[in-house]
């Protein structure tokens, strides 16, 4: 694999070697060809690290008050400042990684297990299960996806848990979606086809045969929803529906910092900060994870 | 045409019908007993507890409250208000018209910077300003739109006291003093849609440029300006004009949080405020009006499609 990946690898422009290539392997070269996508890859796993050793690595406590050290600027000890609260800003950004990694991460997953098997049912089904399936979809999409998690963050109650099932139920829409489409699509093909009058069951065609090849699409989704994610899981936190404080989340540092933000703007840069580029982390990764497994679907 | 109008209003009547069952459910997730918190400083007492559950329906099955809820719903009634005390309708049109302002000032902004910087980017493909395009449009679509806002209130109102940080002034009253309290959240509102726009916009573009009737008017000699202008940006704006009107409905959901930043009284902080104030009857009637506008939007962007791409009107 890693040899594949290496500069070695013949030029774009040279012919195409007679070679035995898997299509998984040309995916992976043409990934590690994409830069971007590859620092993507990097600043993700950086921030992933971050979450995991927050523990050990966070140089205080994040939930630790100090009445004499508030609002301190940025220092040699305090390298992102400390809060109203006298807390380390850095040791909480590292903390907060956690919750966000955890809600982009865990939501996503399970809008892919609630979207999926919805999604292929209606595609393979077809008839009624197909239009029922199809307008409760539209009727989700009909709600802009942050207004739908506030609503439903806010009847669910003000609770990390909760917002990651707001988003989680926000994000499954497109997967049931993108799942149908492509089952249809792989419902039509002659291999499909073979494995039905094989007498393969409905089930099996699904999991089997129509699975694995929906794969790379739900893959390239799914990085991009994380990044959707990460925004709405801040976006909850910031307006109080997630993260409950003293727990540090970067949603609801940034709104304790907007009321000191004449006097203690490194409250309000950092935590933002982290948001954003792991954001653009995930951004790019999917757009990079796109071009290398579906390059038709390139500049869409 | 009008039997695909028929067709799509028979696809929308279904999914409105399925989207109120899923805003009535909201309730039935919600902590606690509604009456109580109705009854705000009153809830020790049992007899004003009974009268709070027979008007609101409570002691009857969830068939008939949704029945009610529905048939009040289609003549227009949002229910009430159990903070503000006041019709649900009413509350929402009066804050509309301050995020319709905010909505198409974002709007345009977004429209003038992203739609010409997609032009540029696909006619300098791979080239210098298509990759600073690229990466502002990527930045701009990455960044969360309330930390952006707090840090232009840091830059311009805070560091160099240019303008207002909050608060807002309605347009009949000053223009000047409206303009400058909402330039700064249209901004914020505008900046990650114009990366979509940029986006879309050079993806279609791209598409266009690589035609034959671009080729043909290349070899007749047409300078490259005209063949961008009047060959290829009238079919690439198709899509892109479908997709501005989803984008039109999406702010929206921005202003949420955007309104909230800059307290702005608009519609986003209407559904933020009850949210903080669990006045649920204002929660779901924001998002009834939402989805209805949403919905409106997408129609009207299929039916600008069918108006401009005159080979879609037979189907």
């Amino acid at each position: 694999m890693s040899a594949s990946a290496s500069p070695a690898v013949a030029p774009a422009g040279a012919p195409a070697v007679a070679r035995a290539d898997s299509p998984g392997r040309r995916a992976l070269r043409r990934f590690f060809r994409h830069r971007l996508a590859v620092l993507g890859l990097v600043v993700v796993l950086v921030f992933v690290l971050a979450a995991l050793l927050a523990p050990w690595i966070a140089p205080y406590d994040p939930v630790a008050t100090s009445w004499s050290r508030i609002r301190r600027a940025p220092s040699a000890l305090h390298w992102f400042g400390t809060d109203e609260n006298g807390r380390d800003v850095f040791s909480r950004v590292l903390w907060g990684a956690r919750a966000s990694l955890m809600a982009g991460g865990l939501s996503v997953t399970a809008a892919l297990l609630l979207g999926v098997p919805f999604g292929l049912l209606a595609g393979l089904a077809g008839g009624w299960v197909d239009t029922i399936i199809s307008r409760i979809t539209d009727a989700m999409l009909s709600v802009p996806f942050l207004i739908l998690a506030i609503a439903l963050a806010a009847f669910l109650g003000p609770a990390l848990e909760n917002a990651m099932l707001a988003i989680a139920i926000s994000a499954s829409p497109i997967f049931v979606r993108l799942a149908r489409g492509m089952a249809m699509e792989a419902k039509a093909t002659e291999w499909v086809e073979a494995a039905r009058s094989l007498g393969n069951p409905p089930w099996r065609i699904a999991v089997l045969h129509v699975l694995p090849n929906i794969v790379p699409p739900l893959l390239v989704q799914a990085t991009l929803s994380i990044a959707e994610a990460i925004i709405a899981e801040a976006s909850l936190s910031f307006l109080g529906l997630g993260q409950q404080p003293p727990n540090p989340s970067w949603g609801s540092m940034l709104n304790a910092a907007q009321r000191f933000l004449t006097q203690a703007p490194w409250m309000a840069v950092y935590p933002g900060l982290a948001i954003f580029l792991v954001v653009l982390a995930f951004n790019l990764l999917g757009d990079g994870l796109r071009d290398a497994l579906d390059p038709r679907a390139r500049g869409r | 045409m009008w039997g695909w109008l028929l067709r799509r209003l028979g696809q929308i009547i279904p999914t409105l019908l399925i989207l109120s069952v899923l805003i009535f459910a909201l309730q039935q997730l919600m902590p606690g007993d509604p009456a109580i918190i109705m009854a705000g400083e009153e809830r020790g007492d049992p007899q004003v507890l009974a009268e709070i559950r027979a008007e609101l329906m409570l002691d009857r099955p969830l068939w008939e409250q949704y029945g009610a809820w529905l048939w009040r719903l289609l003549h227009g009634d949002l229910g009430f208000s159990w903070r503000i005390r006041q019709p649900v309708g009413e509350l929402i049109l009066e804050k509309l018209p301050v995020t319709l302002q905010l909505g198409l000032m974002a709007f345009v902004i977004a429209v003038v910077i992203g739609v010409p910087a997609g032009i540029v980017s696909a006619a300098y493909r791979d080239r210098p300003a298509d990759w600073a395009a690229n990466g502002i449009a990527l930045a701009g679509i990455s960044t969360p739109n309330f930390w952006l806002g707090i840090m232009m209130i840091l830059l311009f109102s805070v560091n160099l006291g240019w303008l207002p940080p909050s608060g807002y002034v309605p347009l009949t009253e000053d223009w000047r003093q409206s303009l400058a309290t909402t330039i700064m959240p249209a901004f914020v509102l505008g900046g990650g849609i114009a990366g979509v726009f940029m986006r879309h916009t050079r993806a279609a573009m791209i598409g266009a440029l690589g035609q034959d009737y671009v080729r043909t008017a290349r070899a007749k000699g047409l300078p490259e300006r005209v063949v961008i202008g009047r060959h290829a940006l009238r079919n690439a704006l198709i899509p892109v004009v479908t997709l501005g009107t989803i984008e039109l409905g999406r702010l929206l959901a921005g202003a949420v949080l955007t309104e909230q930043i800059f307290s702005i009284p608009g519609f986003g902080k209407l559904i933020v405020d009850a949210v903080f104030n669990r006045d649920y009857p204002v929660v779901q009637g924001v998002v009834v009006v939402t989805a209805l506008i949403f919905v409106t939007l997408s129609l009207i962007g299929d039916l600008l499609y069918m108006a401009i791409n005159p080979r879609l009107r037979v189907a």
